[in-house]
């Protein structure tokens, strides 16, 4: 493969050998994250996009493992490489922020020592260097008075603090490729903004390539380049960005795209897609989406589709396209 | 935070006169006069009342109180019945040898329960993690008695490796130190690792493995700190109550110490010796927890701004 893609990752399959059976969490997911670009896993909670994350970092926890697929890193296949070997890159070629930054910091130690440590673990430095480095990346990062806030511990800053420490730490070894996990989730929309303004700043200067986790379909349209689309350990639909916001081809993401809260619109009860997210456990044998779509057919229940493209570079998992769809119901009425 | 010492030892004093009171009239409900007990039966009365007031046993219960409280704020705490002697000076000649085994009995218990509580939460539910629990378990469950003197038998009468009682060298502790230590150590590694395995759990561990640091830096560096809070005051309050006299293994090895001179108060009704070692003792448990605390804001920067 070229050195222009970062990360790619080809049909990742996690599985959760639970009690009741297994469960997978990640179910023949593949992905692309080209060089420098921001690409974005969506979808609700529970459809796998967190464990696509952990896998990367195989950092899956028991009883999940990760059971086969590919996950290539600037060409080389991080689940060839050995425990120590992932040591060494995670937190320096690929580093991880969380959604929650108020629990994501360790409250005994002050955050300077916690950002040192990220450095102290990849480089061989000097505690002067080290400090040196700690206030450029606090300063990089917006933290202001970055000499006396190294000193502060966790619970004396706010979330959003929290989180530019979280950033910082991430960053600090100018990684290849960030993985933020819902970044901005539990921090209020002004704050919000501003770290993701942060993140792209960094991209942007560093040439970092970051895979974006989010829910929101916000965050999507502001920050990513490609978008995929998950739903229950599935890619749905992936596309550019652009493409899939004016060309958006699945029921889901549809569904998805129309529960956003539109401030130009009055209406009496916000869009919501009916249903839960299926018991990964008993699954359809068709498509994972058809017990909540509203153009399920007898053939979505019995078999599932493949991801098939329908615009260059814009693949969706359906037999039909929402127009077709969509024009078939009207047809109806 | 020194006046938050300062507070907490104030506090403390009322918890202290509270104690002493109910120490005094619990002993002094026990009927018989223990001037009466001491001689027997071939005393003559007059001597009895005599020695009584000499003691002072002759005055009402309440004036015995306040006049022991008066001496107490003078930090003398009396003089024994049987011995003669005061009770300030046999506290003081017993203490050293309940402290040298208090010593060497926590540093067991720290040295196997730390480790083991800390192994058992890496492997937990395997076979390790079994072994390392059943050991503790094994040395909460056994009886003080029964293991010294399985010992006893074992290390100092058929293999003598060891001296069989006493406090003359300091081979003579390693038994009863053993004997105090594995049973404190079960409860510290249980504790150990059940506060470890919880702190796992907690974000920053996986902000930590995300970190790339090793298996050993995220568990002594980032989890362990946070998993000790609880321990260490379990530490403390152990330790104190080691201090205290550990009754049963001091009467067992014969060793001389605050728990003995318990003991002897108590066959003997020596009521000021048996309140000095149980007022000693208040004040040693109330000191250790305030070390813990003392501790607890060392180690947790949150604890240390309320």
């Amino acid at each position: 493969m070229s050195e222009a893609n970062t990360l790619e990752i080809r049909h990742l399959r996690t599985v959760f050998h639970t009690r009741k059976g297994d469960l997978a969490a990640v179910n023949d997911v593949s992905l692309t994250v080209p060089k420098g670009k921001i690409v974005g896993i969506v979808g609700e909670s529970g459809c796998g996009k967190s464990m696509t994350a952990m896998s990367v970092m195989q950092l899956v926890r028991k009883p999940g493992e990760i059971e086969s697929g590919q996950i290539l890193f600037r060409g080389e296949d991080l689940l060839q490489k050995t425990p120590g070997e992932m040591q060494k890159i995670r937190g320096d070629r690929i580093s991880m922020i969380f959604q929650e930054p108020m629990t994501s910091l360790n409250p005994v130690y002050t955050v300077g020592h916690q950002v040192e440590e990220a450095l102290r673990i990849h480089e061989h430095l000097s505690k002067e260097e080290l400090h040196r480095r700690a206030v450029e990346i606090f300063e990089a990062v917006g933290i202001p008075e970055a000499e006396e806030r190294l000193k502060s511990y966790p619970h004396q800053l706010s979330g959003g603090l929290r989180q530019r420490v979280m950033i910082g730490m991430a960053m600090i070894c100018k990684p290849d490729l960030l993985i933020a996990d819902e970044p901005t989730t539990a921090l209020d929309v002004t704050i919000e903004a501003q770290i993701l303004a942060l993140m792209k700043k960094l991209r942007d200067e560093n040439g970092t390539s970051i895979l974006l986790i989010t829910h929101n379909m916000g965050v999507v349209a502001k920050m990513c380049d490609f978008v995929y689309v998950m739903y229950a350990g599935r890619v749905m639909e992936q596309a550019e960005v652009f493409e899939l916001f004016r060309n958006v081809q699945h029921p889901y993401t549809a569904g998805l795209l129309q529960s956003i809260p539109r401030i130009d619109h009055v209406v009496d009860r916000l869009y919501t897609i009916p249903g839960v997210v299926p018991n990964l456990l008993h699954l359809p044998a068709g498509c994972g989406f058809c017990t909540r779509c509203r153009y399920a057919q007898d053939r979505c229940y019995e078999e599932l589709p493949e991801l098939r493209e329908i615009a260059p570079g814009h693949f969706i998992r359906c037999f039909s396209t929402n127009q077709e769809l969509s024009g078939k119901e009207e047809s109806h009425a | 935070m020194a006046k938050k010492i300062i507070n907490r030892v104030l506090v403390s004093i009322p918890v202290l006169i509270g104690v002493i009171f109910i120490i005094y009239v619990m002993l002094n409900i026990i009927p018989g006069n223990p001037i009466e007990v001491m001689m027997a039966e071939h005393a003559r009365q007059d001597v009895i009342d005599r020695i009584s007031a000499y003691y002072g046993l002759d005055k009402p219960v309440w004036e015995q109180f306040l006049i022991y409280m008066k001496n107490l704020l003078h930090g003398d705490l009396g003089v024994s019945y049987k011995l003669n002697r005061s009770v300030n000076s046999l506290i003081a000649d017993a203490f050293p040898y309940t402290l040298k085994l208090a010593i060497a009995a926590a540093i067991v218990s720290w040295l196997i329960g730390i480790p083991a509580g800390i192994l058992s939460a890496i492997h937990e539910n395997t076979i390790v993690d079994r072994l390392f629990m059943g050991f503790s378990l094994l040395g909460v469950s056994m009886p003080v008695f029964w293991a010294a003197l399985i010992f006893q038998y074992i290390f100092a009468y058929r293999l003598a490796w060891v001296p069989v009682s006493g406090a003359d060298t300091w081979q003579s502790y390693i038994l009863p130190a053993i004997v105090l230590g594995w049973s404190s150590a079960g409860t510290i590694a249980r504790l150990t690792r059940s506060n470890l395995l919880e702190v796992l759990e907690e974000d920053y561990i996986r902000t930590a493995w995300a970190k790339g640091l090793s298996q050993a830096g995220v568990i002594l560096h980032h989890a362990f700190k946070n998993a000790l809070l609880p321990v260490i005051t379990m530490m403390a309050i152990q330790v104190a109550s080691l201090l205290s006299g550990a009754v049963i293994t001091e009467t067992v090895f014969a060793i001389p110490g605050i728990g003995r001179l318990a003991v002897d108060a108590i066959t003997n009704r020596d009521m000021p010796l048996l309140q000095g070692t149980v007022i000693f003792t208040t004040i040693l448990i109330i000191a250790g927890n305030l070390i813990a605390d003392i501790l607890y804001s060392v180690i947790d920067p949150r604890i240390r701004e309320k």
